[in-house]
């Protein structure tokens, strides 16, 4: 791995440029796979993770895309420190202005910052405990960072049900009075009651029929104007992350090859597997075909490709690509950002 | 093959240009401590033989129940209560599935060897204990007068139909050793070794990622031309309906409130609810704020009166829609029924047609929502 060449081409910010919140610089996660017995030796290695840099700004979403095993669900909880890296440094802008390196906090100095990052889960109804009703959900992350009276606590709780489209008299019920969609709002509500700025949606909205996800997904969109929040979007639907997303990554193997604006990766995507990706979503209109004809399946992160990851599976692999492993570089004069031996930074 | 029992209808051969399945006015109701609940409510449609017709909806409109009862597979406390569903076979003839019995020779005929199913989830529908090849080799054998040689020659040829690669090693691994892909190929394989005539596909690519989903659909397709059955294919993604289906039937809380052919359906649908999940689809959106359908849908236990829908219907006018039964399906084109008292006053829905010719799934139109970069 090299961390120090990759460190060099750090994303570019684009203008006007503001500081951003969140700086992922090197971030890996390995999995060792052990062999049998208790004291046995690590026999490969899961790069579930490896080698990402990004940049997230104040206010925006960035979406996370890729196939089951890309890694993007193992990037968003390294940032959020649910899982510890392997290497690399999440550096976060606390709201005093401090720069911390979550990756390498220790614990008891995370504390203090988990406020100010939240978590969305995926599927509404095994997120919430069936057994506290939904103001004890939603005004727990209050009691675990003792803030305010009892009687603010309560105040805030019926705020934010209000403001996710609740009512005050549902804190009392218990989660499995509600619908999907209303699930995924005491959830949301929960994220919110600590005044997060950054908040990771993990498929926040893929368990919900399509009429209530537009609902939640206008939600999302308030509620960041409301509360300027920043969005780390993770999600396999293509369709909602090009809706809902300013900027998208797509990762496969663990690393990202391509890294855009919205619009940008969507008319005119760059490398072959954003290309692959994109021919493959049905889109609802039979005089527009889907066709994917890449073959084989996502690559075993165990077992990596020398090279480019995708070279096996890529229609327009040549020379280089089965040895010399392309770094995300940016095609000046966009803002587009790819790793591909066909794209030189030149062009 | 088994002989048709007594209690069946008398066998009469099917021409091959009829539909391959009449469903009538079915009804499967689960009687809970709660009350009755009509979760398949008088539901009719018939599957044209050779195509597929696809069942959409949200969750819990009935559409899982309704290709469970065709196979027989409801349990209590859900029960059929009513409808006929003719299964018109060309090996078989003309088989009233309804009219069954529970421990009927016939009906073990029908499932697996005339209709067979694809389930959502691979891994669930595959026993972790048995290999590929003895659950493939199971079908086999319960239907079919073969040798177990000749089944295990059968089951490596259809695995290599359906693309599993090295099907002579594959048949002796276990599920757990195969990705998802290769295990919904291995569902498939199954679904399909015994030649139904009719293949019921319940969210075959849900679980799947979007490449997968379209090799899978593209596999379907595939073998559906090659074998010349039917499919009845259940899903919620009206992108899977445009690619994989020839006929759609819309439903809503037990009912089938539109149907037709993709085209007219999806180019000029004329129910709102048809309409609200179409303008739900982000794709489908060109501004900043997605439209949704109003509130959620109403639980099975207390359905509104009138048409189920105008609760949370835009065009519901009182007196018209919430009185009365449910508005039942009325033709307003060719093969394109609606049920909706209002469906002639509503005004045409256009979709914004692909003026640049930029709308191929390469590239998708651009979306107003980006403005190409970080948002202030």
């Amino acid at each position: 791995m090299n961390v120090s060449a990759s460190a060099m081409t750090t994303p570019p910010s684009p203008p006007p440029a503001p500081e951003p919140l969140v700086r992922v610089r090197g971030l890996c996660k390995y999995f060792p796979i052990r062999g049998k017995g208790i004291l046995s030796k690590v026999v490969a290695t899961v790069r579930a993770v490896d080698d990402l840099n990004f940049d997230l700004f104040p206010g925006e979403t960035l979406g996370l895309v890729g196939e089951s095993g890309s890694g993007k669900t193992t990037a968003a909880r390294c940032l959020l420190r649910a899982l510890d890296p392997t290497a690399g440094d999440v550096l976060f802008r606390t709201p005093g202005g401090a720069t911390v390196n979550l990756a390498t906090l220790p614990e008891r100095a995370l504390k203090p910052l988990r406020p100010h990052l939240q978590m969305i889960f995926q599927d509404p109804y095994s997120s919430l405990n069936p057994r506290m009703t939904v103001g004890e959900i939603v005004a727990e992350p209050l009691l675990i960072h003792r803030m305010g009276t009892r009687r603010e606590q309560e105040e805030r709780v019926v705020d934010i049900l209000r403001r996710v489209g609740l009512k005050a008299e549902h804190r009392t019920r218990y989660p499995h009075a509600f619908s999907g969609g209303q699930r995924q709002r005491i959830g949301i509500a929960r994220a919110l009651i600590m005044r997060p700025s950054f908040i990771v949606a993990d498929e926040a909205v893929s368990a919900l029929d399509v009429s209530v996800q537009a609902q939640v997904l206008n939600l999302l969109k308030d509620l960041q104007e409301e509360f300027k929040l920043t969005y780390l979007f993770v999600a396999h639907n293509l369709d909602v992350v090009r809706h809902f997303c300013d900027r998208v990554a797509v990762l496969y193997a663990g690393r990202v090859v391509e890294l855009a604006p919205a619009a940008e990766l969507f008319s005119q995507p760059k490398h072959p597997y954003t290309r692959a990706l994109l021919s493959a979503v049905p889109w609802p209109d039979p005089d527009v075909r889907m066709r994917f004809d890449v073959p084989g399946e996502v690559a075993d992160p165990s077992r990596l490709p020398s090279g480019c990851a995708f070279h096996p599976r890529c229609p327009a692999c040549f020379g280089p690509c089965k040895t010399q492993r392309p770094e995300l570089k940016r095609l000046s004069p966009t803002f587009v950002q790819v790793a591909c031996h066909l794209h030189s930074p030149a062009d | 093959m088994p002989v048709p029992s007594p209690s069946s209808p008398s066998p009469v051969v099917a021409p091959p240009s009829g539909p391959i399945l009449e469903v009538t006015d079915l009804r499967t109701h689960f009687f809970t401590d709660d009350g009755v609940l009509p979760a398949v409510d008088g539901v009719t449609f018939t599957i044209p033989r050779g195509k597929t017709l696809a069942l959409v909806g949200e969750s819990g409109c009935g559409k899982s129940v309704t290709s469970y009862s065709i196979l027989r597979l409801i349990q209590r406390p859900g029960r059929l209560v009513g409808g006929r569903i003719l299964l018109h076979s060309q090996r078989s003839g003309t088989i009233d599935i309804a009219a069954l019995g529970e421990d009927d020779d016939l009906l073990y005929h029908v499932r697996g060897g005339l209709v067979s199913m694809i389930f959502q989830e691979p891994m669930t529908a595959l026993s972790p204990v048995h290999t590929v090849g003895d659950q493939i080799c199971e079908a086999i054998l319960l239907h079919q007068d073969v040798t177990p040689a000749e089944a295990r020659r059968r089951a490596v040829e259809m695995l290599r139909k359906v693309g599993v690669s090295a099907p002579d090693r594959r048949i002796d691994q276990y599920p757990h050793e195969l990705s998802g892909g290769m295990r919904q190929r291995i569902v498939i394989a199954m679904a399909l070794v015994c030649d139904p005539e009719l293949l019921i596909a319940d969210e075959p690519t849900t679980a799947l990622d979007v490449t997968l989903q379209a090799q899978i659909l593209s596999l379907i397709k595939g073998l559906q031309s090659e074998m010349g059955c039917s499919v009845l294919l259940i899903t919620h993604d009206l992108g899977v309906v445009a690619q994989a289906a020839d006929e759609v039937a819309v439903m809503y809380l037990g009912r089938i409130v539109e149907t037709g052919s993709v085209r007219a359906l999806l180019k000029s649908p004329r129910h709102p609810y048809t309409r609200g999940l179409l303008k739900s689809l982000p794709s489908l959106n060109q501004g900043r704020r997605l439209c949704s359908i109003a509130g959620s849908v109403p639980s099975l236990s207390a359905i509104p009166v009138g048409c189920p829908f105008h609760p949370r219907c835009d065009h519901a006018v009182a007196g018209r829609c919430d009185v009365g039964a449910p508005p039942p399906l009325r033709s307003v084109g060719a093969g394109h029924q609606v049920a909706c008292v209002r469906a002639e006053e509503l005004p045409p829905m256009a979709f914004h047609a692909p003026a640049d010719g930029s709308r191929t799934p390469t590239s998708p139109p651009r979306s107003a929502v980006d403005d190409g970069g970080v948002s202030p």
